[in-house]
């Protein structure tokens, strides 16, 4: 089998002491900030873009990725002992995980949480194993045409599953695709949007735009209420799970774990969405809906699950298209674009060994995670109590000198002060962020493959609909913007995010 | 009698989003356009603009009918003094890092941003600023080896 052969050659590479230990120091730093409400994963990964310069590129992914999973982990952690959900992915596990913990049961929801992770996060990587190459082959075959229309259908996907107004959404990736232009054009370089700043000739720093909109325009919008939360952590006890409760997870587990990995390989999908879907679900198919929110141990096995899912096969578009579908993997590929790897489907033949390697440092993460987490849980209840006011300087010092140290240069310490309110502005008029960072990275790729689908077709743009695949995507592309543009389609979908 | 404006915050998108759809459009004309066969670096950029134009016009005309269930915004509770001295800081850091070095730029930082919590207190502060000089100092200079000074040329480093 060659599938056994490409795994063998993943682990040879994730099981080196260096890729092992990055692969530790990702898992730790991303429970971490997991942890702390406030510092989400992709502040944190823009913050060690920089760092990653100096690793081999294998190491620089396997610690980023670490941090995205080990993120999702820790967040569980804190919705369950606390109600406060460390990581967005995680609001719904403290519906229940908070209500089980206040019954005494908090060890038996931390641990359903960890194995329902470890599970989901295990069949997950068979799936990236099983389903990317072949994907990746597929997509050799693409020309330009069908390129553009894939990334007309993620960009629009994207918008589909964000929360809050569509138009808005739309706006941010169209405003992200002009700010991702700035820059010399690359046919004729001349020079656009730059205000005859020499230091936007290259284009925006990436990491200036999303440390400033995620990072500090996050972190002023958390100066808001900055009323002292006192903490009161539950007592965790009992980690064991009883006979009951295995058998009562052992189905959410499952249906989360599918619906999780398929959410997560859709662009705009990923970990946040699972949860939400694979919560309604379980209580859709209970015989006693009414526990859900009282602490049903269901509504912990199935999001956790399915947020974990999605969180690895997200990297199934990343890393055989070379297409995000989240802003993490845009920071992925912001990682991959330094290292001088250009992603898409190349990378899985042309780099097998960086491939596979993180593959199978996914796994091996996953399993470093459940040791981390269970035993290790009192210390990560003592981080729960550094008080916000004590780390936020902290965190602006962390994005002065992750920013400056991309270039030496400090213009983009200015950018990003300048995108920080920026950020901020948005977020107050409830614009959705993320949207305009996928643009930010698509944008350029974007114009590139019209462009020479045009060249190539002299002009006609019946290119995109006659070439049967770029008709199919495109097609998709307006069926998805029409759904949710439909008002029965609209009011369902705010509810599934309100609740 | 009903307000003008029902939702001030989609109002404010739809102003901001025309504007900068004005304002990238308006760059894009003085690009060359080329054809559509061969597209010159302003054609696709402007094709944009008006896009971002129309979708700002949508949320503008769309705020001005419909209200706004969430929560309204109110100035005064904006978290200012967070904005400006967060904001302060990262540019502080900017204008002294080449001067002073990283030691300084980086206290300065930690410091004026320590300042913006409510919960302020010198002593902590302080402490904070020492242990961010301290660990930026073994992080990235020991550590990963940045070629920056801990004392820049005004403070008698090189």
């Amino acid at each position: 089998m060659d599938i056994l052969s490409n795994l063998e050659l993943g682990f040879s590479v994730a099981l080196t002491l260096q890729n092992i230990l990055y692969c530790f120091i990702g898992v730790l730093l991303g429970t971490l900030i997991g942890v702390l409400p406030g510092l989400g994963p992709v502040a944190t990964i823009a913050m060690l873009l920089p760092i990653t310069f100096g690793l081999p590129p294998v190491s620089a992914l396997i610690m980023l990725a670490g941090i995205y999973y080990g993120a999702q982990y820790g967040g569980s952690t804190t919705a369950i002992l606390i109600n406060l959900p460390g990581e967005s992915s995680s609001v719904v596990t403290a519906l229940d995980g908070y209500q089980m913990a206040r019954q005494g049961r908090a060890g038996a929801a931390l641990a359903t949480a960890a194995l329902g992770s470890f599970f989901a996060g295990t069949v997950a990587t068979l799936l990236l194993a099983l389903f990317a190459p072949p994907l990746a082959d597929l997509a050799l075959k693409f020309g330009p045409p069908e390129y553009f229309a894939l990334m007309v259908l993620g960009l629009v996907a994207s918008v589909a599953l964000a929360s809050g107004s569509v138009m808005k959404a739309l706006a941010m990736v169209v405003l992200g695709i002009l700010l991702g232009l700035a820059g010399q054009d690359v046919y004729t370089g001349i020079p656009r949007f730059t205000f005859d700043i020499t230091d936007i000739a290259d284009g925006i720093e990436f990491v200036a735009l999303a440390m400033g909109v995620f990072g500090l325009g996050e972190l002023i919008r958390n100066l808001e209420d900055e009323h002292g939360r006192t903490v009161g952590v539950q007592k965790v006890t009992g980690l064991m799970l009883t006979k009951a409760d295995f058998k009562a997870i052992v189905k959410p587990v499952l249906r989360g774990t599918v619906l999780g990995s398929l959410l997560g390989i859709l662009p705009g999908g990923g970990a946040i969405l699972s949860s939400f879907a694979a919560y309604s679900i379980e209580k859709k198919l209970s015989k006693t809906p009414q526990r859900f929110g009282r602490g049903a141990i269901e509504g912990v096995a199935a999001p956790e699950s399915a947020n974990n899912a999605g969180a690895q096969t997200s990297f199934i578009p990343m890393l055989t298209l070379g297409i995000p579908s989240n802003p993490v993997m845009a920071l992925m590929i912001g990682a991959l674009i330094i290292q001088g790897i250009v992603p898409g489907p190349n990378v899985v033949n042309e780099k097998p060994d960086l491939f596979w390697g993180i593959i199978a440092s996914m796994w091996i993460g996953n399993l470093m995670l459940v040791l981390l987490n269970l035993p290790l849980i009192g210390i990560w209840v003592r981080l729960l109590t550094v008080p916000y006011h004590v780390l936020f300087p902290l965190i602006v010092g962390f994005c002065c000198i992750g920013v400056y140290s991309v270039n030496n240069n400090a213009f983009d310490v200015y950018a990003m002060a300048l995108f920080g309110v920026f950020g901020y502005v948005l977020a107050k008029l409830e614009c959705e962020p993320a949207p305009l960072l996928l643009g930010f990275i698509i944008g350029p790729m974007l114009e590139e493959y019209l462009r020479r689908a045009m060249l190539i077709s002299r002009g006609d743009p019946m290119v995109f609909v006659t070439r049967p695949l770029s008709a199919t995507l495109l097609a998709l592309a307006v069926l998805a913007l029409v759904v949710v543009l439909l008002p029965s389609v609209r009011k369902t979908r705010d509810e599934a995010f309100r609740e | 009698m009903e307000r003008f404006v029902r939702n001030p915050k989609d109002v404010g998108a739809g102003i901001l989003l025309i504007g900068l759809a004005a304002m990238f459009g308006i760059l894009s004309l003085d690009l060359p356009m080329g054809s559509a066969v061969r597209m010159g670096p302003g054609y696709f950029p402007l094709v944009l603009s008006g896009i971002l134009g129309v979708l700002g016009l949508i949320v503008f005309i769309g705020g001005l009918r419909f209200a706004d269930e969430g929560e309204p915004i109110r100035l005064a509770a904006l978290p200012w003094r967070g904005l400006v001295l967060v904001t302060l800081a990262v540019v502080v850091f900017g204008v002294g890092i080449r001067p002073l070095g990283l030691g300084p730029a980086m206290g300065l930082a930690v410091f004026i941003s320590a300042m913006a919590s409510r919960r302020f207190h010198l002593a902590s502060a302080l402490a904070m600023t020492g242990l961010m000089v301290l660990f930026a100092w073994a992080v990235f200079i020991k550590g990963l080896g940045l070629p920056l000074p801990m004392l820049g040329p005004l403070l008698g480093g090189y």
